[in-house]
């Protein structure tokens, strides 16, 4: 696998393309436990980054990764905005002065934005939030390093998928859903699900094109 | 002398504390509005940090802010700052409107941006009712 900034660009246009379709659905689980507004405030974000890709087709994939993440920042108006633009600005960071990215920065790219996500959002593993999805990626894409397996893409589309199942019955103890208390049971978590559709929609993407 | 940033995701809210601080101080301290995103609710951080510059002064800047992205996106805002800037700025541990209404008369005698920032985070403790029967 090898990413250029090109490759890059389309993978982020997936993304886009995935969180568009998935707007209501993102937006009904937010309704269950938070202010309703995720998935409008992430398809937001994802449109304002498709609509800057013309800007960024001459620099670096870390420094698109880094424009990305200031874009989320500043447009996408609610709290998934910092969270995933720490973690894409983190990831930018991570790759610097690097022309392509390459399987073995994969890793290094999740423990980044994992990083990062910490960093802003001060939750760990079973708070019921994004990381319940990300966190088991990093294990598996981990794994993949010592071996073997036949489709490496499966396994990391199902290490997100199952994170984001597992929220399910967890209980809130970050963001509005927290105001719920027992009430947040039974719901998956919003950007729990935004996560598991990013990471399936560039896994979808890598498999096919990288 | 320390001024304010008001955070919140209602520009109403927003405008109603600084309104209300104001009042308050009898305007001589500098209060910036940074309420709502795109005519809704929500954080705006190009607002945020334009509002902080707009009341920037080497004396401090105190930020008050309802909760969630506000707080998430204000410290977002705050990384992008030079060291000596983002040294004179503290965000308020503090219930929005009872932390602004204390803190503002505390700037307004001109005390120091550590004093106004304890007096904002100690209207957590407020009390309303004399009894304490709420």
């Amino acid at each position: 696998m090898v990413v250029g900034s090109t490759e890059l660009l389309h993978l982020l246009e997936k993304i886009a393309d995935r969180i568009e379709e998935n707007k209501e659905y993102l937006t009904e689980l937010d309704l269950a436990i938070g202010d309703a507004d995720h998935g409008l405030n992430m398809d937001r974000g994802f449109q304002a980054v498709k609509a800057r890709f013309g800007g960024w087709s001459t620099q670096t994939p870390s420094q698109i990764l880094k424009g990305v993440g200031s874009t989320l920042v500043s447009t996408v108006g609610g709290a998934s905005g910092p969270l995933y633009g720490t973690a894409f600005l983190s990831m930018g960071q991570a790759i610097d002065g690097k022309e392509r990215i390459a399987s073995e920065d994969l890793l290094p790219l999740a423990e980044a934005a994992i990083a990062g996500i910490i960093k802003r959002g001060k939750a760990s593993a079973g708070d019921k939030t994004m990381l319940d999805t990300i966190l088991p990626v990093r294990d598996a894409l981990s794994s993949l390093l010592y071996g073997g397996e036949a489709d490496a893409g499966a396994a990391i589309a199902k290490a997100a998928r199952e994170g984001m199942e597992s929220t399910k019955p967890l209980l809130a103890l970050k963001g509005r859903a927290s105001f719920l208390k027992e009430r947040s049971i039974g719901h998956i978590d919003p950007g729990a699900a935004s996560a598991c559709l990013i990471i399936e929609a560039a896994v979808d993407f890598l498999r096919e094109h990288a | 002398m320390v001024s304010l940033v008001i955070i919140s995701h209602s520009a109403k809210i927003a405008e109603g504390v600084k309104e209300m601080a104001d009042q308050m101080t009898g305007g001589a301290v500098p209060i910036v509005s940074c309420g709502g995103f795109e005519g809704g609710l929500g954080t705006d951080e190009e607002r945020i940090r334009a509002g902080i510059q707009a009341v920037y002064s080497p004396d401090g800047v105190l930020i008050l802010l309802d909760l969630g992205s506000a707080v998430l996106t204000a410290e977002s805002v705050l990384e992008t700052l030079s060291d000596s800037e983002r040294e004179k700025i503290a965000i308020a541990d503090a219930p929005l409107l009872e932390g602004a209404l204390f803190s503002s008369v505390e700037a307004s005698i001109g005390s120091p941006l550590s004093k106004v920032k304890e007096v904002a985070e100690q209207a957590a403790f407020f009390r309303k009712l004399e009894t304490g029967n709420s």
